[in-house]
């Protein structure tokens, strides 16, 4: 009989999280959102979806491979990823961008800096900017597919976002709130039904994937600086990528900081960029530029709300 | 200044909901017969190690001191059955270091030593001569010898004693049947401590998943004619690891935070496991040393979970046959719980003092997940119970930065493996920290 023991380090029970299952809940989470963005932008929404996962997870695999690293696709992180970057597409996009935007979060940002928890700022979102730089006429001005397309009768086929008609002074063509609540306006694919994105924000938070301090924080930060810009509240809220960032960007585990006070300073800082961006800046939208731009500050942030570790004297700085 | 009895627990930080299988919970505590053969080592303690009074051919009796030593911090250790010793030879402890050990062949009788008898003890001097010689350590797990932390120095002015029935670690009820199997001998042993070291304040502290625990202790220490100042009271505390790690139960219990390479005294706290105050009770009434020991046999290979009291020496291998043996070839044998306990090579080694457990895993359970690479997630940051930043340890470890390790407060982890538990990506942290540890060790020394 074999008696060898096997002898290791405690402690000797896991709770049985992994990387995989928080990755699955995360899916989850978009799964109303993607059944969403199909029924407001058709089959289009889900061959973007497609397309956009797909190449992210052929990336992984294949840079792993190249790089000689264990495969990594079983810990789903690049599927994630490619939900996420196709949530940040227009639904009207050329696939071919949309698999080029999976390379760029996947190879770039994600496996050149050595893969999941070592990059510096989120792959999704990251990509969706050098696809902005890179093709500007598919991915802004105003020519957004409109919802429910498919159905229209009339030839308009495109429109501005909420955002984007305000930026020009259209302010009667903002669709209602309650159509922006359900995601009926024009945007990017995964933002803009509000419900799906904040049921599967509750999800996350029940189950404890990730802490609502951030998307609390994000979007508290944003209501407030609108109120005192006079701006209106429930529009600022309700459009762009605001909910989206809020709940699944800004709250990656591995470009956001450790710590709760870190996550405060974090969570305002991508807050009051948004409104900055929104209310003085050349583009209508800024979300995915504050929480990369917030996902450079991490490292500093980290620096300064590090703990105190239990009962250690306080680090006498020398003068 | 008031001492105040809080009426809920005072917050502590972290921690992890860990499952309990207290599987053994409702159980009778058996006691095991006589083994044929006990190996008792000469290092059942923090501290030194004793030296052998005794040598090959003599006979002992039980209760009989086999092994002592001069140095202050240690504990003599005492024959746990009658009969002769076979031998004296070297037996690896599972930390992996060599200690002598004394070989018992056992004849059967377990006819005690007709020198024991009740200690005198007036004062606590007294009480620090009379534990030392009882060879009590530490019996929640860590073995730190008693007397030690019995001999308060002068300028350290104590006024609560805190009786750690937390036990928080999984599968291990030790401490659970000792409360309530043993509550009369626990209360008698919680007065004598009041009125010998003069304390005002006495919490036992017990995790809210033991209710018949809470229940019976609050019946009994509810008297009047004991305790007619009611300055011994019951807190239920969180179910919550690592609730009854020193730090985090001080805290916990008095508000308290004990500073960094300080201990409880310092805060005029003393804590003692439940065992350790029976024992004292017991002590103090018979004289009997520390010659046997309830441990939780438990475990998926384990045919017939139970507490059992065995002689200290007896083999793993003896008290597992003794429950039935194994359902399952073990692939893992630990002793003490399942998050601090340490894995040991062979069930031939002997069962220590300061045991309360032995688990035997079968394959499936003894298994660890293949480490991934860290997420950042940040469950090991919010469990630390010790507000470290365990994923940063472990990178600093590896880069050997005994600067940044020092910083990052390295020293203040009990290595409760919290953060490991935690850990989607299975990193072995507490592996990783303990190393960071040595290495600040090796580096002071130079």
């Amino acid at each position: 009989m074999d008696k060898k023991l096997i002898v290791s380090s405690s402690p000797h029970m896991r709770s049985g999280t992994t990387t995989q299952k928080i990755m699955l809940d995360v899916i989850i989470a978009l799964v109303p959102a993607a059944v969403a963005a199909c029924i407001l932008f058709g089959w289009n929404a889900l061959l973007i979806i497609a397309v956009s996962v797909l190449s992210c997870v052929l990336c992984e695999y294949v840079c792993r491979k190249v790089m000689k690293r264990p495969n990594t696709i079983q810990d789903l992180s690049a599927v994630v990823t490619g939900l996420l970057l196709a949530f940040n597409l227009p639904a009207n996009i050329n696939p071919l961008i949309a698999a080029f935007g999976g390379v760029v979060a996947i190879v770039v940002v994600k496996q050149m800096f050595g893969g999941i928890g070592q990059n510096f700022v989120n792959p999704a979102l990251t990509a969706r900017i050098v696809l902005m730089s890179s093709f500007p006429a598919s991915m802004s001005g105003s020519n957004w597919v409109i919802p429910f397309w498919y159905k229209a009768s009339s030839d308009a086929m495109t429109s501005a976002t909420p955002l984007g008609l305000l930026a020009e002074g259209k302010t009667e063509q903002i669709p209602s709130y309650l159509n922006m609540f359900l995601g009926a306006r024009g945007g990017c694919l995964g933002e803009t039904c509000a419900l799906a994105l904040l049921l599967g924000g509750i999800y996350l938070v029940a189950r404890k994937v990730i802490s609502p301090v951030i998307p609390l924080c994000y979007v508290g930060t944003v209501a407030v600086f609108s109120l005192l810009l006079g701006r209106d509240v429930l529009l600022d809220l309700l459009s762009g990528g605001l909910l989206l960032g809020a709940i699944f960007m800004a709250t990656d585990y591995t470009t956001s900081p450790l710590y709760i006070k870190g996550k405060i300073i974090f969570a305002v800082g991508c807050g009051i960029l948004t409104i900055l961006i929104r209310a003085f800046g050349a583009m209508p939208e800024g979300v995915s530029f504050s929480i990369v731009l917030m996902n450079i500050m991490v490292p500093l942030i980290e620096r300064a709300t590090k703990p105190k570790p239990f009962g250690k004297e306080p680090e006498k700085h020398e003068a | 200044m008031e001492l105040i009895f809080p009426k809920k627990p005072f917050h502590t930080h972290g921690g992890a909901d860990v499952p309990h299988h207290k599987n053994t919970a409702q159980m009778e505590t058996a006691v095991m017969p006589c083994p044929s053969q006990v190996t008792i080592p000469m290092q059942q303690h923090v501290g030194a190690p004793c030296k052998p009074l005794v040598k090959k051919g003599d006979t002992v009796l039980v209760g009989q001191k086999i092994a002592d030593s001069e140095a202050y911090v240690s504990a003599p250790i005492h024959s746990s059955v009658s009969g002769t010793v076979s031998g004296i030879t070297k037996v690896m402890l599972p930390g992996g270091q060599f200690t002598e050990a004394v070989v018992i062949d056992s004849d059967g009788e377990m006819k005690p030593c007709p020198d024991l008898k009740p200690p005198v003890v007036n004062t606590p001097e007294d009480l620090v001569k009379a534990v030392r010689e009882s060879g009590l350590v530490g019996l929640g797990g860590a073995g730190f010898p008693a007397h030690v932390k019995l001999n308060v120095p002068k300028d350290k002015h104590l006024d609560t004693l805190i009786v750690n029935v937390a036990e928080c670690e999984p599968y291990i009820t030790a401490d659970h049947r000792e409360a309530l199997e043993n509550s009369w001998e626990l209360l008698s042993g919680v007065y004598a401590l009041r009125d010998l070291l003069d304390l005002k304040r006495v919490i036992i502290a017990v995790e809210n998943n033991k209710p018949d625990v809470i229940e019976t202790l609050r019946k009994i220490a509810d008297s009047e004619k004991d305790d007619s100042d009611d300055i011994v009271r019951v807190l239920p505390l969180k179910s919550r690891y690592p609730q009854g790690a020193e730090k985090v139960l001080v805290q916990a219990c008095t508000g308290r935070i004990i500073p960094l390479g300080k201990l409880p005294a310092d805060v005029g706290c003393l804590v003692m496991n439940v065992t350790s105050v029976a024992f004292l009770s017991h002590y103090l009434k018979t004289g009997i040393p520390l010659v046997s020991k309830r441990v939780t046999i438990d475990g998926s290979a384990v045919e017939y979970p139970k507490n059992v009291i065995v002689p200290i020496g007896t083999k793993i291998s003896e008290a597992i046959a003794f429950c039935g043996g194994y359902k399952k070839p073990p692939k893992k044998i630990l002793m003490c719980g399942p998050m601090m306990g340490l894995a040991v090579t062979t069930d031939e080694l002997p069962i220590l003092k300061q045991n309360n457990g032995i688990l035997a895993f079968a394959e499936e359970d003894a298994l660890l997940p293949e480490p991934t690479q860290c997420i950042r997630c940040g469950r090991c940051v919010a469990g630390c119970p010790m507000h470290l930043s365990p994923t940063l340890l472990e990178k600093y470890a590896e880069l050997k930065d005994t600067e940044q390790l020092n910083k990052l407060g390295i020293m203040c982890c009990m290595e409760c493996g919290t953060c490991v538990f935690n850990c989607p990506a299975g990193r072995p942290l507490v592996q990783a920290i303990r190393m960071g540890k040595a290495m600040i060790r090796k580096a002071g020394k130079k």
